[in-house]
């Protein structure tokens, strides 16, 4: 790294500090943001996924979802969303909810489809009905994984509502994609507090997770269906 | 280089002009100059991506799998990086490495190794104990264990894990547009300011469509690299 780099980092730390009521403004409207797309996409695909996976139905659609949603590049939905829907912050929401849906679907779908058949037979055998083997035996065992999906989806909102700037709006990403009013510093600037918002919310949700995994439940990742959430 | 077309509204046809949802006329018009190059960019991004995380990946799994003190680290690393949006990723690489290919490819370099180093580590442990035993019975040097035994039982995983690497890599060279003018995002990001639906719906179907592709050719060499897995099993 030369010495010109490696002032352009400082001079990017230094853009934090003097512009940190434009940051802080910037990062809040990113949150909001974010907080509102996971929280639709979390009431719109959990209850479908549990269901789903409760009656075992639907695995083609459920599983299947996750593959198209990391095919489709983010760019592409946001693009699509401004074109037919135009531009503003319930625009964004719709797109970032588009791509949010699918890992919390598809792990909900998985995480309750794949609880251990022979606790669910000894919860019917007890006299459960089916709305209490889903609530008392079903949902807390899947807990963990369904968690996990809502984590990959958070942190996928989080770093696509960068892009979801170019739909107007504001967030960090409105920093990131105007280099004539804000520089190098400031674009460099934005990138750093982009990628700690989203390593924040990615090991506060991990925390979260762990929490609500049982002991002895710890899920080993199988290598076909690898573990990973999509990238943007 | 692509330039986006911006719809010339003297000569356009009604369609283009009046801005419908997908004119045909406008594709076969542009895909010459406009569309097909920036699918094979586009397909360029990708395979150099893909290729060089795949050696990266390999390497280092293939020494986590010796030396186990080398997994945590390089874990730890690919998934902070995995972590980190990809448009930031690229603004943070620009002072480093200009507004060039090369910071488009470390980035997409980057995003690759978290998926391909988990999955080539997790098939070269597959091998069964049984199996690792019989062949150092049989003689087998640490070497051609793991060419003979371990790589080739380990060849599901790795070609999963490159399939969900080719599949997110085709997605993520769409942002590269932001940072260099090649690939399929660059139709769309110039398309944008102008809401011409047709391009941006010719250029995203173009890149889902590349995306299945890839994932289907990969299936195929799968089964071609290991026949042994679908071969009808006679109890």
């Amino acid at each position: 790294m030369t010495l010109a780099t490696f002032g352009v980092f400082l001079n990017s730390l230094e853009f934090i500090v003097d512009r940190r009521e434009l940051i802080l403004e910037k990062t809040w409207e990113h949150v909001q943001l974010s907080v509102v797309a996971l929280a639709v996409s979390i009431a719109v695909a959990v209850p479908v996924g549990v269901v789903l996976g409760h009656l075992h139905r639907g695995s083609f659609l459920a599983v299947n979802l996750a593959n198209v949603g990391r095919a489709l590049p983010t760019l592409v939905v946001i693009a699509l969303g401004v074109a037919f829907l135009g531009i503003g912050f319930a625009n964004q929401v719709v797109a970032l909810v588009v791509l949010g849906v699918p890992p919390i679907l598809t792990n909900a779908y998985v995480a309750i489809d794949e609880v251990e058949p022979d606790a669910v037979e000894a919860a019917r055998g007890m006299g459960m009905r089916p709305s209490q083997v889903l609530r008392r035996v079903e949902l807390p065992l899947a807990l963990p994984l369904l968690f996990a999906g809502i984590r990959t989806a958070a942190v996928f909102i989080v770093a696509t509502a960068t892009i979801a700037a170019i739909a107007g709006g504001g967030g960090l990403g409105e920093i990131l994609v105007n280099q004539a009013s804000y520089r190098v510093e400031g674009l460099v600037g934005a990138a750093i507090c982009v990628s700690l918002l989203a390593l924040a919310a990615d090991a506060g949700l991990g925390l979260v997770q762990r929490a609500l995994t049982p002991r002895g439940l710890k899920r080993e990742t199988s290598a076909f269906e690898p573990d990973v959430r999509p990238v943007v | 280089m692509a330039q986006p077309v911006i719809p010339d509204f003297g000569q356009a046809s009604d369609c283009v002009s009046e801005n419908r949802t997908f004119c045909t006329d406008w594709v076969r018009d542009n895909w010459n100059p406009v569309l097909r190059p920036a699918l094979v960019e586009h397909i360029e991004l990708t395979v150099i991506a893909v290729v060089i995380g795949f050696a990266i990946a390999l390497v280092a799994a293939l020494l986590a799998h010796r030396l186990r003190h080398v997994e945590r680290p390089f874990a730890i690393v690919s998934a902070v990086i995995y972590t980190i949006p990809s448009l930031a990723l690229f603004q943070l690489l620009v002072p480093v490495t200009g507004l060039t290919v090369t910071t488009v490819e470390i980035a997409l370099v980057g995003y690759t190794l978290l998926i391909l180093f988990r999955n080539i580590l997790a098939g070269l442990r597959s091998a069964p104990p049984e199996v690792l035993e019989a062949a150092r019975g049989m003689g087998l040097t640490g070497t051609q264990t793991l060419f003979r035994v371990e790589l080739p039982l380990a060849l599901p995983a790795i070609v999963a894990g490159l399939r969900v690497a080719a599949v997110s890599t085709i997605a993520l060279a769409t942002v590269a547009a932001f940072v260099v003018s090649q690939g399929l995002g660059v139709p769309i990001l110039g398309a944008l300011p102008l809401n011409f639906k047709t391009e941006i719906i010719a250029a995203g179907t173009l890149a889902v469509g590349l995306a299945i592709v890839a994932d289907g050719l990969l299936v195929v060499v799968q089964r071609l690299l290991t026949p042994w897995a679908y071969a009808r099993r006679t109890v």
